[in-house]
């Protein structure tokens, strides 16, 4: 479990992040979601111990970081800018690590073999691609078998194959009683693996709820309708209360209500339709939304 | 701190230092270069000995002009103090290594010590093979050898001095963090500032306590007579820039952000 209480970061005259609130519980994913320069990095940093907080403080199992018993055995962690010397060799840095946080080296191939990395073990990680560098720091991650994984946007540069790894073994993660802490600035890639979401814009919290109730919060849906009657059909839905525009398309979106609704109107009208369609806005337009208020209005609460 | 902690800090670091060659290819040069002056300067003596003045002849140091070469050579042990400190930052392990030892003191000084250690070993090497070829380089008849009075304290000086130099470029890696600043200042200094002031006479006054001058005595049998410093004395106030300068990298480790 991991703890945020009312973090706060200054860089400079950067307020990174802002009185930051919010609990990472295990036994589920949970996405941490935010455009670029959100704050996700630094709050990930900050929980490691790597950055200190201006104020606020985070608890992780209960203590901080610092006074973990052997750290990487409670946390596993891959951070967005790599950290991976060039010169090393994948063994050997998982090795060091080993070493360092008294793993048995016996695990140094597990993990290789898990993440796939046999073939490269022995190559130095200047040569290595984007994809097998993420897999190289999963597999560091991994290493202590820790029971808190915190992970800065894992599916950056992997190969399609190599993204649907990473969701599974999140998701098997999860369900093996561990606390999955994720970040990602794509909604899309959220929406498939997050059970919860914590979303922030400029530093805040804009949202802390489960993924199903962010959905059925956020997805706005409209009907589609192909009329040869578009002007009396528009009449119609419009006296019933709904608001429609023509598209470019020809189609009329219908908002505030539903296909059933808009059949019923027809019907009661004696209006011929072609084609009715419900089409659900996405989850990515949604996080936009909500992302956008967030700047527009700190943006003139600052001035 | 238990000592299995640090036992598990120190194997980690000991794991880190042997498996990036071009950190560890740094030293070559420190024996190298000193062992190869040595030789070369060493036969140019016993040619020229000769031909010197009778004053020249009189103040002859064999121990001195054989440990010329360390002079140069240790400046390799500074890139090696530098770039062990250094390539945490350059590369990101920093994250990793703090990741997994997360008390700063402790990472910190598992770095030095292990680091302290292969500089010394590469020292100790490097002084012995040094003066060795200097002195047979030189000849049996101007030459010093081991158990001559002052040669113990010369060599075991000449180790300490290079082994606290690099020690030195690591405090001051850690307190800048980054290469080419680290290198910036003390290749300079050690090159050439140091040597130009040490020259000036008034100037000289304060630039005999720059740390590679004040270490430098101990290299030499006969002493210089410009200075108020001794082998000794000279190698303690090298000792305390060393301490200060670990003490402000530590500061630097502790209070700012990875």
């Amino acid at each position: 479990m991991i703890e945020v209480e009312n973090l706060s970061k200054r860089y400079g005259r950067t307020l990174a992040v802002d009185r930051l609130s919010f609990t990472v519980r295990p036994g589920r994913v949970t996405g941490f979601l935010g455009p670029n320069g959100a704050g996700k990095s630094s709050t990930m940093r900050m929980i490691l111990d790597l950055d200190a907080p201006t104020s606020g403080r985070i608890r992780v199992n209960g203590g901080r970081y610092r006074d973990l018993r052997d750290p990487l055995r409670h946390v596993g962690s891959l951070l967005e800018a790599g950290s991976v010397h060039g010169g090393r060799r994948a063994r050997d840095h998982l090795r060091w690590l080993a070493r360092a946080g008294r793993i048995p080296e016996s695990r140094v191939r597990e993990v290789i073999e898990l993440v796939g990395l046999q073939s490269v073990a022995g190559k130095r990680a200047k040569g290595f691609s984007l994809g097998m560098g993420q897999r190289l720091g999963i597999a560091a991650a991994l290493l202590g078998d820790p029971g808190i994984l915190v992970l800065d946007e894992p599916v950056n540069g992997l190969d399609p194959e190599g993204v649907r790894w990473i969701r599974g073994l999140m998701k098997s993660l999860a369900a093996e009683g561990r606390t999955v802490f994720v970040s990602s600035h794509l909604m899309s890639e959220m929406a498939l693996t997050a059970d919860h979401l914590v979303v922030i814009g400029r530093g805040r919290v804009l949202a802390d709820l489960g993924m199903t109730e962010f959905i059925e919060r956020n997805s706005r849906s409209h009907v589609r309708i192909r009329t040869p009657e578009p002007e009396r059909m528009r009449d119609v839905l419009t006296a019933a209360g709904a608001r429609v525009r023509q598209a470019d398309d020809g189609f009329l979106e219908a908002f505030e209500t539903d296909a059933a609704r808009v059949g019923d109107l027809a019907a009661a009208n004696g209006l011929t339709v072609h084609e009715v369609s419900t089409w659900s806005a996405s989850l990515e337009e949604a996080f936009m939304r909500l992302t956008a208020e967030a700047t527009e209005h700190r943006a003139g609460a600052e001035r | 701190m238990s000592a299995e902690t640090a036992r598990a800090v120190l194997g980690a670091e000991w794991t880190k230092l042997r498996s990036v060659p071009s950190t560890l290819w740094t030293l070559l040069p420190a024996f190298a270069v000193s062992v190869g002056i040595a030789l070369s300067f060493g036969l140019v003596l016993r040619g020229a000995y000769d031909d010197l003045r009778p004053e020249s002849k009189a103040s002859f140091d064999p121990v001195g002009s054989g440990f010329n070469g360390l002079r140069l050579g240790m400046i390799a042990l500074v890139v090696f103090g530098v770039l062990t400190v250094t390539s945490e930052y350059s590369s990101g392990t920093i994250r990793a290594s703090l990741a997994a030892v997360p008390r700063r003191g402790l990472f910190y000084g598992g770095k030095l010590v292990t680091a302290t250690a292969v500089a010394f070993l590469v020292s100790l090497v490097t002084v012995l093979i040094t003066f060795g070829t200097a002195q047979a380089a030189i000849g049996s008849t101007h030459n010093a050898s081991l158990t001559d009075e002052g040669v113990p304290r010369a060599i075991c000086g000449a180790v300490l001095y290079m082994t606290l130099l690099s020690v030195f470029a690591m405090g001051v890696a850690a307190m800048v963090r980054s290469a080419a600043a680290a290198l910036g200042v003390l290749v300079p200094l050690f090159f050439m500032l140091s040597e130009i002031l040490n020259n000036i006479p008034g100037v000289r006054t304060v630039a005999q306590f720059l740390p590679d001058a004040a270490g430098g005595h101990v290299l030499r049998l006969v002493p210089r007579e410009d200075t108020v410093l001794g082998p000794w004395t000279g190698l303690l106030v090298l000792s305390l820039w060393t301490a200060a300068a670990v003490a402000g990298g530590h500061v630097s480790m502790s209070r700012r952000d990875a």
